[in-house]
């Protein structure tokens, strides 16, 4: 399918680490009592996680042919 | 607590910035220097699915259960990810069909079914009216707390709802565009997403920071709340299990695809599909930065405020107006504000055009009795049809407020919205990878789809509101446990969402493939399937390749200006002119039409102005041109091996001619040394026995010579044959022809041969007229025939008792001479032979030839030269009769009157 070019293989392998990093057994491992820098560890994880997967998703989209 | 005519004056001050706004982005539009031609006035416009739900509801859901908000925003993240893949597609079948909503799509992808479109808009509108009424109680729940209670203003919901439809119709049905475009709306809801955006940053930090000391200090102080401290890890406990956050993130997925408002902003506005790169990441870099706060503010509305005393849902306004922050507040409550009317404007236009385009127009065209095809000018009515479907979606939402929105959460109403419109997943998602989805199918899964859904989501709510009897939830309709709308099947322990979710889409996925395995697509229906899967294989246009269908320029003008207009129509026909002839004007005209009121009634109102619609399928018309020039390719085969065929037989007997002739020579050349040989054998011998016995008697020897003369005169004979036969041949005979009285010829005959009768006893009976008109002929010639016809009848005639009949009579423009035998006759299969060379009928007993076998070949060859015929009727035991007609000759009567 034409429209499964590299890019979009990238992405949508980014869309599967994604599914991936945001369910079970995944967020099991983060569900934990405790803090990282002052930030309870589920949420630090989560906006980390997030941030980190669109810094991910603007690199391989803006990344030149 | 706010002045009132500030809550009051502000929004209208505000609303009529946007309008401002939106106004200006029209007229530079208009001008061809459009603002939103940038991927981040586009991202930002993707923004509008952040709604009351994000600004208000989202606090109170983290208020609720911690991690509850984010699968809402981290579902389209995933789901963006996808998008270089799905949504450039969608954007680029959306393109080149000019689709203008999300029913649009699924009907065009589906064969143009009116059906189809319909059953679509009537599943967003009801889907989404949760959707709307969370709004109108957001915005008219934040007035009031801004405000306080007014009086004299009765139901502020019903006055927001009203001064949101006068909005939305001001602003998206200003007038028609045939494509669909809103290019104010969404300068204006761009500009909403910074507004909301600011307002939401500057309470998060204001309460991050201004009234507590950081995050830090938030979380360390809920850690030490032994209520709250389940929330930091809420997996298992408040925050729900595993499996309801997955299917959240799923559900999310979906709606940020068939929101009809989203739809309409990533979708039908987009200006050009290399935004969509920008977007990809900027969209979900908004949503995370919208997020941010929403757990410190929740936490601080729970640490400020008394457990239950305060709706959490309200705590980014409560929380600045607790502490009598009353510009914060304002900036929060029209951050709110822009989120909710963001969300009613697109979602509004974008029902209201379905509702138009697909739902309403297809009906009103095929009522033949309004005559709509007559009506010159249809672009009142549409726009007509698009305002009171405005008013009415806001109305509908309103009264789902008053019935059903006040005992729901913020959240919670908006998911019942987001389950149905996933319910559009399949059908839409299907529809652009797999060429099998048909329109039953669609039609099916849409059906069971959303009858779940309304069965296990919505009409609990009605339920809940205490509007259905509570006990059809606790015991199942008519006490069946089996149909608890909540524990469908017995199925119990799951969340309402995620129970709604599985059964509804096993039950849409199922009937959707199921029923398009079942039934073959048809033509229409392959052929857009073709054209949606393969959309990156086709170039652009190329959809104009299927159709061969005519109508007269004159016509197709006029239909599309009944529908956008005179001016815009000769725009686009000028646009179209510009473009060159390479497409289809028909084509071009469904397009543009589309573009105003949909697919499936563009289809239905081209059908009545083009002539031939004979719309053939992709693959049909390949395989016929193939088949046909098959069948072409193997006719001229046939006929080449036909003539092949022919040619060969000809050869053939050409050859066989040449054989013949060949065969024919060598027998005449043996024939004729043959005949030859014998009189010359004889008189060679009677000449040696001569020369040897000089003493033979005289009587013998004189007897021997006569045989010598006869032999030497058949020689000669014979020699004079073959060289008449030669010479006819060849035809280098001379003929000196000259007008004969056949009378006479047969008297003179007659009698020189009297002596040859005389021999063989054989008596010559003449059956002569008195007088005959003449003949032209050779005379010497025609006593050859006449001769040769006597002495074969002498011939074969028995001697004694033979008896010769000639007889001369004139028949239709001939002479016809008959000589007839009382001889043994001739067999019919020798007929013909007998005039062939060296062929003598002799008699098979005896076998031996009597004559040279040339004589009657050459009376048929001068008779047939003299214009007349030569031929034999004869039947064995009873004689034969040699019949020979020569030509009358005209002159010849002349000649003898004078």
């Amino acid at each position: 399918m034409e429209e499964f070019d590299v890019r979009g293989q990238r992405l949508a392998a980014l869309c599967l680490l994604g599914l991936v990093l945001f369910s079970y057994p995944v967020l099991a491992v983060f569900n934990v009592h405790g803090t990282i820098a002052g930030i309870p560890v589920l949420y630090a994880y989560f906006f980390l996680a997030w941030g980190a997967l669109i810094a991910l998703m603007a690199l391989v989209i803006e990344r030149p042919d | 607590m706010l002045e009132t005519w500030v809550v009051i004056f502000v929004p209208f001050a505000y609303l009529g910035l946007l309008f401002a706004i939106a106004y200006y982005a029209d007229q530079r539009a208009d001008a061809g220097r459009s603002v939103i031609n940038s991927p981040y006035i586009y991202s930002l416009s993707l923004a509008v699915y952040a709604t009351a739900w994000t600004f208000y509801g989202s606090v109170g859901r983290a208020a609720e259960n911690g991690v509850g908000f984010l699968p809402i925003y981290i579902g389209p993240t995933l789901m963006i990810a996808l998008w270089w893949v799905v949504m450039r597609k969608i954007l680029r079948i959306s393109k080149q069909h000019r689709i203008t909503s999300l029913a649009d799509f699924i009907a065009s992808r589906y064969g143009k079914s009116a059906l189809l479109g319909g059953v679509v808009t009537v599943i967003a509108v009801i889907g989404i009216v949760p959707y709307i009424s969370l709004q109108l109680k957001a915005v008219s729940a934040s007035f009031t707390t801004v405000a306080g209670a007014v009086p004299g203003l009765g139901d502020t919901a019903l006055w927001v709802a009203l001064i949101l439809a006068a909005f939305t119709i001001l602003f998206g049905t200003r007038h028609l565009d045939t494509a669909e475009h809103h290019e104010g709306m969404v300068a204006a809801i761009a500009f909403e997403s910074l507004v909301k955006l600011v307002a939401f940053l500057a309470v998060g930090a204001w309460v991050a920071w201004g009234l507590y000391d950081g995050f830090g200090d938030i979380f360390a102080r809920v850690a030490a709340e032994p209520d709250l401290s389940p929330m930091l890890a809420p997996f298992g406990g408040v925050g729900g299990d595993y499996s309801s956050w997955i299917w959240l993130t799923i559900l999310s997925m979906f709606a940020i695809m068939f929101l009809p408002r989203q739809f309409q902003v990533t979708v039908i506005e987009n200006k050009d599909e290399d935004h969509l790169r920008k977007a990809i990441w900027l969209f979900p870099l908004y949503m995370l930065a919208i997020n941010v706060f929403v757990l410190p503010i929740a936490f601080g509305g729970l640490l400020h405020f008394p457990a239950g005393s305060v709706d959490a849902d309200s705590f980014v306004l409560t929380l600045p107006m607790s502490q009598k922050q009353e510009l914060l507040t304002l900036v929060v409550f029209i951050g709110g504000l822009s989120a909710a009317t963001g969300m009613v404007i697109v979602e509004t236009i974008a029902l209201s055009t379905m509702v138009c385009n697909d739902l309403v127009m297809p009906v009103l065209l095929r009522m033949r009795a309004l005559r709509l095809n007559q009506r010159r000018d249809l672009t009142g009515l549409l726009l007509g049809i698009r305002r009171g479907a405005i008013v009415f979606v806001l109305l509908l939402g309103y009264l789902y407020f008053r019935i059903a929105g006040e005992a729901y959460a913020l959240v919670s109403i908006g998911l019942i919205s987001f389950a149905a419109v996933a319910q559009f997943a399949p059908a839409a998602l299907g529809g652009i990878f797999w060429k099998g989805g048909t329109r039953r199918g669609a039609l099916a899964g849409l059906a069971a789809g959303f009858a779940v859904w309304f069965y296990t989501l919505l009409l609990p709510a009605f339920a809940r509101s205490e509007w259905l009897p509570i006990g059809f939830l606790e015991h199942g309709p008519f006490g069946i446990e089996l149909l608890k709308p909540l524990a469908l099947f017995g199925v119990s322990g799951l969340d309402q969402i995620t129970h709604s979710m599985i059964w509804s889409m096993v039950a849409n996925i199922g009937a959707y493939v199921g029923v398009s395995l079942a039934h073959a697509p048809s033509a229409e229906e392959h052929r857009q399937a073709t054209l949606f899967v393969d959309v990156f294989k086709r170039p652009a246009g190329a959809g104009a390749r299927f159709r061969r269908s005519t109508a007269s320029d004159a016509e197709l003008f006029n239909l599309l200006a009944r529908f956008v207009g005179l001016r815009a129509a000769g725009e686009a026909f000028a646009e179209h002119a510009r473009r060159g002839a390479n497409t289809d004007l028909v084509h071009f005209v469904e397009n543009q039409l589309a573009g105003v009121i949909g697919a499936a009634s563009a289809h239905i109102m081209l059908a009545s102005v083009v002539k031939d619609e004979a719309l053939t399928l992709d693959e049909v018309r390949t395989v016929l041109d193939e088949a046909s020039q098959i069948v072409v390719t193997s006719h001229r085969l046939e006929q080449k091996s036909q003539e092949l065929e022919r040619a060969t037989q000809e050869l053939r007997e050409a050859n066989e001619r040449l054989t013949e002739l060949d065969r024919m020579k060598d027998e005449f050349v043996s024939t004729v040394s043959h005949e030859l040989r014998t009189p010359l054998t004889s008189i060679r011998s009677f000449t040696e026995i001569l020369h040897d016995n000089p003493q033979l008697p005289a009587a013998e020897r004189q007897r021997f010579l006569g045989i010598v003369i006869k032999e030497t005169g058949r020689l000669s004979r014979l020699i004079g044959q073959v060289l008449d036969v030669s010479r006819l041949e060849s035809g280098r005979v001379e003929w000196h022809e000259s007008l004969l009285d056949m009378r006479e010829v047969i008297e003179d005959t007659a009698a020189s041969t009297s002596q040859l009768f005389r021999e063989r006893d054989v008596r010559l009976e003449r059956n002569l007229p008195g007088r005959v008109p003449k003949v032209r002929a050779d005379l010497d010639r025609i006593v050859q025939v006449v001769v040769n016809l006597l002495s074969n009848a002498v011939k074969f005639i028995e001697p004694g008792r033979g008896r010769v009949e000639i007889a001369l009579a004139e028949e239709a423009g001939f002479l016809r001479v008959d000589v007839r035998d009382n001889g043994p006759g001739i067999s019919p299969e020798h007929h013909e032979m007998i005039f062939e060379k060296f062929r003598q009928a002799g008699d098979p007993l005896t076998g031996k030839p009597q004559g040279t076998g040339l004589g009657l070949y050459i009376s048929r060859r001068i008779i047939e030269h003299s214009g007349g015929r030569l031929w034999v009727s004869s039947r064995p035991g009873e004689g034969a009769c040699f019949s020979f007609t020569l030509p009358l000759v005209v002159e010849a009567s002349l000649g003898r009157a004078a």
